[in-house]
């Protein structure tokens, strides 16, 4: 039972990364109807821009500049990061899409595809191959709850998580920019008609899709804190699936999905040998998938940005 | 007018070859480093570089390798494999084919060594793969040498080491089945293990594969199993995330590392984590003497850390080349047979005095070398613990 517990404990902080990258592909595709294939990368970007923003902050507090408590530095981590990618999630819609946005659908997700790999050797240009380690922030400590092990940071970066997944739901549902994303995925034709600017719309979803990137790129650092320009490329592919798996457009298809993919993951390396794990649990993918071909929350015909 | 073209060719091709054979006897020696510069292991490539450029210095400020009675400059071709055993082999294969190199140092860890040693043994040029311990490397290969260890010694002495030391009889392991390194090793250390304490002593053999960074599922199986020491035969990056993972799922017994953790980044990356733990590896920092200490100062003042094992052996790999080179007595401008020559010098060489160690190299091209045990200290340095010979 304990054994049960504990992998439970794992796959839910596994499946929280998934389901926040897989977020920022399906509001993408809701809105604009591309799959933004650099998101793997943004989500690595961001990453490393929130261990440059907590390397500073870390500096200063220790300089005596402005003195900061960690988990405060933590916080205002989080949110810079969360800003500053979201300018470079607008900026690859504006250079890498928004030109593109009339041309086959082929041709923006090569786009796609060629900003990642610019992102990845611009990293790996500006800051060399050495990995670097994200700055520990908050020391780990162990709760041993009758044979299950849980960490503070487990806890924190699932609530973190699960509280940007309900903050993004109720900006979607409740605020009018929102209402206009989803007039957007309902009819992206006639809506512009109405006078919903289109353009501000899409650099909100990129905004948004990279912001939510670049938190779980933190709490990725928070937990596995060794950083490498290449993180982002079978990170993306896997939350991609998840995207899929949850139904094109859907916000609580790709969180579910995303989780999902986690308990997969986990439990399959823990009943057959973990040499198996992706062969098994990415068949196991694939069976649903023939079964529910637009995924569980997904309509033919439709990517509708939906709840 | 079409008459003359045929003639002129010739006479230019010929001028051009002969000029190349006069090129190359005044020219210098050139050495190919085959290193992961970039990658999962581009920490291993900068201390493959740094040792070889200091190896470069000294001989330049000597005037050049001496053959005979004259030195001969040195020229070095470093080149990067990415840590891809496709481009170790597209990199080894420029080398020689077009940079003519006399003899190939690289690729260090074995993913790479191995295939790029074929193309040494197919294209005749002598390479020594300072720190890639897998058998296959040199394995029916005259050509290919190598300055380590190997794994099935490498095996056996953790097994032995861990048996004695803390009296455990049962293990778990847990490695990257898509590189085979840690996997030989893995496989290596089992067989060594189920010989001392019976067939179900490896309580569990988990896997995963290059570029996970979530364990926790393995280590989770681990833990059920009742394991008394975890053995995790991987690289400085992966150590990094296994280690701190395995104490947050409330594993507190020893973890015990491979020739691998000896990267001076490991504690950088890992932390308190990794502290008191051991491994097994090819020369300790921590307490050298003599030419080694020498060797470890000058390359502290030079860039600013302590070298790690690849710098050691890189050095160790570069002064046998050299020693085969001077042995030779003479090089004849002609390519293939100055490898010939640097290859029958360098399986004849006894006892080379090197800084990891004595070498002597067997049939094989490997040498018969001892193993050190280091204790990583409070202090994230690499004390030495014991030393264990063949």
């Amino acid at each position: 039972m304990e054994f049960f517990l504990q992998n439970l404990v794992n796959a839910l902080q596994w499946g929280s990364f998934y389901a926040l990258i897989a977020l920022g592909y399906s509001m993408v595709y809701g809105v604009l109807m591309l799959f933004n294939f650099a998101h793997g990368d943004i989500f690595m970007v961001g990453a490393y821009i929130g261990f440059g923003v907590a390397t500073g902050l870390t500096a200063l507090s220790a300089a005596g500049i402005v003195v900061l408590p960690n988990w405060l530095i933590l916080v205002l981590t989080i949110l810079i990061s969360m800003f500053l990618t979201s300018l470079l999630g607008i900026l690859v819609e504006r250079v890498g899409y928004r030109p593109l946005r009339d041309a086959p659908r082929a041709s923006a997700a090569i786009t796609g595809l060629m900003i990642g790999i610019i992102l990845e050797t611009g990293n790996l240009a500006l800051l060399g191959a050495q990995r670097v380690r994200f700055p520990s922030l908050i020391n780990s400590i162990t709760y041993d709850l009758g044979g299950v092990f849980v960490t503070n940071k487990k806890i924190m970066i699932v609530l973190v998580s699960v509280t940007l997944m309900i903050a993004l739901d109720q900006f979607v549902r409740r605020s009018k920019w929102g209402m206009a994303m989803r007039a957007m995925a309902f009819d992206h034709v006639v809506v512009p008609l109405m006078g919903v600017p289109i353009n501000r719309v899409a650099a909100l979803t990129f905004a948004i899709g990279s912001a939510l990137a670049a938190a779980a790129g933190i709490l990725f650092g928070v937990a596995y804190p060794v950083l490498d320009p290449y993180m982002g490329i079978v990170f993306g592919w896997k939350a991609f699936v998840a995207a899929i798996l949850g139904g094109r457009g859907s916000i609580l298809g790709a969180t579910l999905a995303g989780f999902l993919l986690g308990f997969i993951e986990i439990f399959v390396a823990m009943i057959f040998p973990s040499t198996l794990r992706d062969l098994i649990a990415y068949s196991i993918i694939l069976l649903i998938l023939v079964f529910r071909p637009h995924g569980f929350f997904g309509e033919s015909h439709s990517a509708r940005l939906r709840l | 007018m079409r008459k003359c073209v045929w003639p002129v060719l010739f006479s230019v091709f010929f001028l051009f070859n002969l000029s190349s054979h006069v090129w190359a006897k005044s020219k210098s020696i050139k050495i190919g480093i085959n290193a992961p510069m970039t990658g999962d292991i581009p920490k291993v490539g900068e201390g493959t570089k740094f040792a070889a450029q200091m190896w470069l210095e000294n001989v330049t400020s000597q005037g050049g390798i001496l053959v005979g009675k004259t030195r001969i400059p040195v020229e070095l071709v470093i080149e990067d494999n990415e840590s891809k055993a496709e481009s170790a082999v597209k990199v080894s294969t420029k080398m020689i084919t077009e940079d003519e190199v006399l003899a190939i140092i690289g690729p260090q860890s074995s993913k790479q060594a191995v295939p790029a040693g074929d193309v040494a043994n197919y294209w005749k040029t002598p390479m020594v793969s300072p720190w890639s311990t897998n058998p296959d490397t040199t394995m029916d290969r005259p050509y290919v040498f190598r300055g380590c260890f190997l794994d099935p010694f490498q095996g056996p002495v953790l097994a032995n080491f861990i048996s004695d030391e803390f009296g455990f009889t049962k293990a778990a392991v847990l490695y990257d089945v898509s590189s085979d390194y840690p996997k030989g090793l893995a496989e290596f250390f089992k067989k060594a293990w189920e010989k001392l304490h019976g067939p179900d002593s490896i309580v569990a053999f988990e896997s995963f594969t290059t570029k996970d960074a979530d364990f926790s599922s393995q280590l989770t199986n681990i833990i059920r199993s009742g394991a008394q020491v975890l053995f995790v035969p991987q690289y400085y990056n992966e150590v990094a995330l296994i280690v701190p993972q395995a104490h947050e799922l409330g594993w507190k017994k020893p973890i015990v590392g491979s020739d691998s953790w000896g990267s001076a980044e490991t504690v950088k990356l890992c932390g308190k984590d990794c502290y008191g733990l051991f491994f097994s590896t090819h020369y300790a920092a921590a307490g050298a003497t003599g030419k080694t200490r020498e060797f470890i100062e000058k390359y502290r003042t030079k860039y600013g850390y302590v070298p790690d094992d690849v710098g050691a052996l890189t050095w160790d790999a570069l002064g046998l080349v050299q020693e085969a080179i001077e042995n030779c007595g003479k090089l004849t401008g002609n390519i293939e047979k100055d490898r010939q020559c640097v290859r029958d010098a360098l399986a004849s060489i006894k006892k080379f005095p090197g800084i990891t160690g004595e070498m002597t190299f067997t049939e094989e091209g490997d040498p018969i070398k001892c193993a050190v045990i280091v204790r990583i200290s409070d202090k994230g340095e690499y004390e030495f613990f014991k030393s264990v010979c063949p």
